[in-house]
C-alpha cells in the first residue's frame, strides 16, 4: 500500500483500524545473496538501496533484537553535515541531500526538521575553530554562517549570553538546513520500504559465527540456524569489535557507553539545536514537546546501555547555566547506547582484506544517525560492486596502515 | 559509577579521580616491523565485551599508573594490581 492523504481519509471509515502491517514477517530462505548484520538503520538503508539498486540480489537483515533497538532508537536525532574536511563534509553532505527527499523516496513521514543547529563558542580558541569550519564549510557548498553574541540573543531569546557565567558564549556556528529526524521513523520507513524491495527482515536473530573457509565468507551461524551467504555486510555499531573476532581480526575501535536524557513535554520553549562542545551538552525539543538532551561518553570502555550518572550530572550542570529557565525541568527517562569510537572520529566503510565477500561500515561513534541513508547508500553500492563507492573510498579500512587518517575530532568529538 | 582501590594509596575513592588509559600489555612491535603491524599496534584493538585488563592512572592522587581487571558491562572490579605483581607471576 502507498501511503496517502487518501488512504488516510479512507481508513477514516473503520477508525483507522483496518491498517495492514507495515511489512511482512517472513521465513527465513537458507540462503541469500548478501546478508545484513545489524538491523540499525544503517543496516536497513544498506538494505533497502542494494535491492533497489541491484535488482535481483536476494537480501536478508539478521537483527539479534528488534529492529531499531540499538543506537539508532537511542540517539539524539541530530542531523547536520557541516564537518570540517573534504571527505568527510562530501559524505555527511551526500546523506543530507537524501535526508532532503527521504520522506518522499521512502513513502514514509521520517519527519525530518530542517531547524537549524547552533555549535556555541566559549573561548577565542572555540571562535577560530568555527570561523575555520564555516569557511571550509562554505568551499565545499555546505551552507554555514558565524553567528555573534547579539544575533544569539535575537534568535534564541532563552539562551544565556551574559558574562556572568563561568564560561560565557561567544559567539557560535549556524548550518541553518541542519536539524532533527524521527528516529523511530527513519528505521521503520527503511524497514518498510526494503522490504517491498523484497528484503527478508528477520528479528530475534543473532549471529553467532561466521564462516569463513579459505579467505572466502561462506555464510553465518545465528540463533535461528545456518544461513548461506557468500557476501556479508556487518553493521553492528558498539559490538562491531565482537563480529569481527568472529573472522579473526580486530578493529581500530573501541566501545563506550553515550548517554541522553529526556524532560517531561513541555509547551513549545525551543525552536532549534543547540550545542556546546566547551561545556560539553546539547539540547532540542522534540515534536511531542521534551527536552532532548545529550552527554558525553563514559571516560573507559563499555558496554553497559546504562553509563555513569557523573556524565549526566555534569552535561545538567552545563545545560542549566546555558538555559537557566530549564533549572526546574523534570527529567523523565535517562538511558545510553553502545557507540564504537574510531582514532579520527570518522567511520570505516570498507571491504575487510582478509576475508572476501567481508564488509564492515562502523566506527560512527557519538554521530552515525545523521549519515544514515548516505551511510546506506555508499555501503551498498560497495557490497553491490565489490569495490568502495567513491565517496566510501577515504574511509577504507587500510587508512589505519597508510596513516591517512581524517582528523575529525574538532568537528565531531562532543558534537554530535 | 564506581569505586576502585589504588594499590598505591590503599584507598577506595571515586572513579573521577582515576583516568582510564586503555587496555594494558599492549606489545611494541620491533623496529623492523611491517607497516600493517605497526598499525596494528597503534589502532588495533581487542574491544572485548565481558572481562577487560586496563591501565588505570590515579591521575587526581598518587598519579601512578596501574592495572585493573573490570568487566565493562557490569562494571565489576575483579582485580586491581600493579605491573610489577604481574611480572612476580610471569
Ligand atoms: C545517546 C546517543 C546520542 C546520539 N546522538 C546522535 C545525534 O544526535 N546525531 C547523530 O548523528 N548520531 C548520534 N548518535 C550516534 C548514532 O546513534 C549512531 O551512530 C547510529 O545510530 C548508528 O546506527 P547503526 O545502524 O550503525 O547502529 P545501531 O542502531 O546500534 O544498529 C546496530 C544493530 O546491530 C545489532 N547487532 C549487534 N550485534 C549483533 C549480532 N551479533 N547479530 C545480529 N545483530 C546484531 C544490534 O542489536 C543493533 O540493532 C548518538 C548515539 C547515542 C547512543
Ligand atoms: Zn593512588
Amino acid at each position: 500500500m502507498k501511503y496517502s492523504w487518501l488512504e488516510v481519509f479512507k481508513a477514516g471509515f473503520s477508525g483507522q483500524k483496518q491498517w495492514p502491517a507495515a511489512w511482512p514477517e517472513v521465513s527465513p530462505k537458507a540462503a541469500y545473496d548478501v546478508v545484513i548484520v545489524g538491523g540499525g538503520g544503517h543496516g536497513l538503508a544498506t538494505a533497502y538501496y542494494l535491492a533497489r539498486d541491484f535488482p535481483g540480489t536476494r537480501v536478508a537483515v539478521l537483527e539479534k533484537g528488534w529492529i531499531g533497538g540499538g543506537n539508532t532508537g537511542r540517539n539524539t536525532t541530530i542531523v547536520r553535515s557541516n564537518y570540517l574536511w573534504d571527505e568527510a563534509t562530501n559524505l555527511y553532505e551526500h546523506s543530507m541531500k537524501l535526508w532532503e527527499g527521504l520522506s518522499k523516496d521512502l513513502n514514509f513521514n521520517v519527519m525530518f526538521s530542517q531547524r537549524g543547529v547552533y555549535n556555541l563558542g566559549h573561548t577565542l580558541q572555540d571562535m577560530r575553530d568555527i570561523e575555520r569550519r564555516v569557511n571550509a564549510n562554505m568551499l565545499n557548498g555546505v551552507d554555514a554562517e558565524v553567528v555573534s553574541v547579539a544575533e544569539l540573543k535575537e534568535r534564541i531569546p532563552i539562551l544565556e549570553t551574559g558574562k556572568q557565567v563561568r564560561y560565557p558564549v561567544m559567539g557560535a556556528s549556524c548550518q541553518p538546513r541542519a536539524g532533527v529526524a524521527r528516529h523511530d521513523a527513519v528505521a521503520w520507513g527503511f524497514a518498510r520500504a526494503a522490504a517491498k524491495h523484497g528484503v527478508d527482515i528477520i528479528q530475534n536473530c543473532e549471529v553467532q559465527a561466521l564462516d569463513i573457509e579459505a579467505g572466502r565468507m561462506k555464510g553465518l551461524q545465528t540463533s535461528r540456524g545456518y544461513f548461506k551467504a557468500e557476501r556479508v555486510g556487518c553493521v553492528t555499531a558498539g559490538h562491531s569489535s565482537i563480529l569481527a573476532a568472529m573472522a579473526g581480526i580486530r578493529l581500530p575501535v573501541t566501545s563506550h557507553p553515550l548517554q541522553a536524557f529526556v524532560s517531561e513535554p513541555m509547551k513549545p520553549v525551543l525552536h532549534t539545536v543547540v550545542m556546546s562542545n566547551a561545556v560539553h551538552g546539547y539540547v532540542s525539543q522534540s515534536d511531542k514537546g521534551d527536552l532532548v538532551i545529550g552527554a558525553g561518553l563514559d571516560p573507559y570502555s563499555g558496554y553497559s546501555q546504562r553509563g555513569s550518572p557523573h556524565v549526566i550530572d555534569h552535561c545538567a550542570s552545563a545545560m542549566i547555566e546555558l538555559f537557566p529557565i530549564f533549572s526546574r525541568v523534570r527529567l523523565n527517562r535517562q538511558w545510553g547506547g553502545i557507540v564504537d569510537v574510531c582514532p579520527d572520529a570518522c567511520p570505516i566503510i570498507s571491504p575487510i582484506p582478509q576475508v572476501k565477500g567481508l564488509y564492515f561500515n562502523c566506527g560512527w561513534g557519538t554521530g552515525g544517525f545523521k549519515a544514515t541513508p548516505g551511510s546506506g547508500h555508499v555501503f551498498a553500492h560497495t557490497i553491490g560492486q565489490d569495490q568502495p563507492h567513491p565517496l566510501a573510498a577515504p574511509f577504507h579500512i587500510n587508512r589505519f596502515v597508510t596513516g591517512a587518517l581524517i582528523d575529525e575530532h574538532g568537528a565531531a568529538a562532543v558534537a554530535h | 559509577m564506581f569505586l576502585i582501590h589504588c594499590p598505591y594509596c590503599g584507598e577506595l575513592r571515586d572513579e573521577q579521580e582515576y583516568r582510564c588509559a586503555g587496555e594494558a600489555f599492549i606489545q611494541r612491535p620491533g623496529l623492523d616491523c611491517t607497516d600493517e603491524q605497526w598499525g596494528d599496534y597503534v589502532f588495533n584493538r581487542t574491544n572485548p565485551k565481558g572481562k577487560v585488563i586496563e591501565q588505570w592512572a590515579h591521575s587526581a592522587g598518587c598519579r601512578k599508573l596501574f592495572v585493573v581487571e573490570r568487566n565493562n558491562v557490569t562494571n565489576e572490579i575483579y582485580a586491581v594490581r600493579t605491573f610489577e605483581s604481574y611480572k612476580e607471576q610471569a
